[in-house]
């Protein structure tokens, strides 16, 4: 009986990697599991449920450097790159504003997902931030797709820090208090003493954070310092799943593969207007006809929240039944620990998607009643 | 105490066998959040999956580790899973096993030879 590790989502590679900050990572007495292709800390001595907490009540440190950072470095002008990437994604890369960060995805010929993603205008380039377990396709899929208008330049001299919780804000603005003047989905070069951070005010927690790329040479220094500061707890794989979980945000994978639209998926508010029907640059990207169509009539399937009755969490994989004809499948569940109850998102057909609509989940054998429900499962607190 | 290939503990008290997880079992699992327990007076069979057990990380069974009926279970576990964490060798015992003949306590391991098992 000893437990099972849940897949997260990623794949082992033969070899596995190594982060840089493995050595702080056993200093402070993570449990250490594959994932992505890396061994990532799944937890600290506090254990998930702790760690998730924390960070709904202050601030968690998160090292997720196995993530891909990529720079788009325009050959001739910015808004030929930027009109070039609009071709790999449903979103609107045009009319992003300097400073500002954006999520989007990549679809494939087939309206499905390659992989979510977010970029940000950096005056003069855009930076990508990628999965983990798709960064090699991604940069493939960059490189064929815009190499006629920038060079795709993988960033492998920086680390990737997670900051989330309330209480982030204070805890990084004691480092560098021009973050004070951020805002939800800015994204900013500021300096700490001579080092140059990317922060951007965002994450993946459902709660107001930032997320700061790091020259390798600094990377140790700098977690070291955000984790000298009160507010701030060591949180690895395990939280960070929970966290997004709970805000009703998608793991690649499991809630959106190559499968799923975005439309599908409940990604619609992402697909901005210009690229839409009517819009100014409408369609002209990967899986239009699709993800268009989709968007006109209504798709087949939706992503929806789910509250299974009673005690017990519903996993991934767990099938969802109407009248005993099969209508969904859950791609993500656990135990939140912030609602204390379990949950879960899934996709069923859209005649059973309505709010309040109760299904019938087959738990180990066991037909057990679960409601639709609204996401995300706890609020998110992000600083608009 | 005896323990099992399996993490479990087992303890005598009269004819029944008492079953539990290790310190190390529960050290594994994380922070547990769900417990199912059998029904009293079920017949169980030596490694039917009598319990099911979650924790914020993974699902996970307990075997009956020896066959018997089930004569009790601890339902303080189903109110307050977090109890396998913080007692997990005391007051959470999961369900109590009635057996024929004692003796096939035997075959498990002491202490000594389950904290080989795990070191």
């Amino acid at each position: 009986m000893i437990p099972t590790l849940p897949s997260l989502g990623g794949w082992n590679l033969p070899e596995l990697l190594q982060l840089a900050l493995r050595d702080l990572h056993l200093a402070l007495g993570a449990r250490m599991v594959p994932f992505a292709g890396y061994d990532m800390p799944l937890h600290y001595p506090a254990g998930v449920l702790k760690e998730h907490l924390r960070v709904r009540q202050a601030a968690g440190l998160f090292d997720v450097s196995h993530m891909g950072q990529v720079i788009l470095r325009p050959r001739v002008t910015y808004a030929d790159t930027a009109r070039a990437f609009e071709t790999l994604m449903p979103v609107d890369v045009l009319g992003l504003a300097v400073g500002r960060q954006r999520y989007g995805m990549f679809t494939n010929a087939t309206g499905g997902i390659l992989d979510d993603l977010m970029f940000a205008n950096r005056g003069d380039h855009i930076l990508v931030v990628v999965n983990a377990a798709c960064k090699a396709a991604d940069l493939a899929h960059m490189t064929a797709g815009l190499s006629d208008t920038c060079d795709v330049v993988p960033v492998t001299d920086r680390g990737l820090l997670a900051l989330q919780g309330p209480l982030a804000g204070a805890a990084l603005g004691r480092l560098v208090p021009a973050v004070a003047a951020m805002r939800f989905m800015d994204a900013a070069i500021l300096d700490w003493g001579g080092v140059a951070l990317w922060v951007s005010r965002s994450g993946y927690s459902g709660e107001d954070g930032f997320e700061i790329s790091v020259p390798q040479t600094a990377l140790r220094d700098f977690a070291e310092a955000l984790l000298h500061q009160p507010e701030v707890m060591p949180a690895g794989l395990g939280a960070r799943d929970s966290l997004r979980l709970e805000a009703g945000l998608c793991l690649y994978g499991h809630d959106i593969d190559t499968t799923t639209s975005p439309v599908e998926a409940g990604l619609t508010w992402a697909i901005s207007k210009p690229r839409r029907a009517g819009g100014d640059r409408a369609g002209g990207f990967l899986g239009a006809a699709r993800i268009l169509h989709e968007l006109a009539t209504g798709p087949a399937r939706l992503r929806v929240g789910l509250r299974p009755e009673g005690r017990a969490p519903m996993r991934d994989g767990t099938r969802l039944y109407a009248n005993e004809a099969e209508v969904g499948l859950i791609t993500s569940g656990g135990y939140g620990p912030s609602v204390a109850a379990p949950i879960a998102m899934g996709y069923v057909t859209a005649a059973h998607a309505t709010l309040g609509t109760v299904l019938m989940a087959d738990l180990r054998g066991k037909m057990q009643p679960v409601t639709v429900v609204a996401m995300p499962f706890h609020p998110t607190t992000y600083k608009r | 105490m005896k323990y099992t290939e399996d993490h479990e503990w087992l303890r005598v008290e009269g004819d029944h066998v008492v079953v539990g997880i290790t310190e190390h079992a529960a050290t594994q699992l994380g922070d547990v959040v769900f417990v199912e327990l059998p029904e009293v007076e079920t017949l169980v069979t030596e490694g039917d999956e009598v319990v099911v057990i979650e924790s914020v990380k993974a699902a996970s069974d307990i075997a009956a580790p020896v066959t018997g009926e089930i004569v009790a279970v601890n339902e303080s576990l189903v109110d307050n899973p977090g109890l396998v964490n913080e007692d997990p060798m005391g007051a959470a015992w999961f369900f109590k096993i009635k057996v024929d003949d004692l003796k096939v306590m035997d075959a498990f391991m002491d202490e000594d030879e389950y904290n080989d098992l795990i070191a």
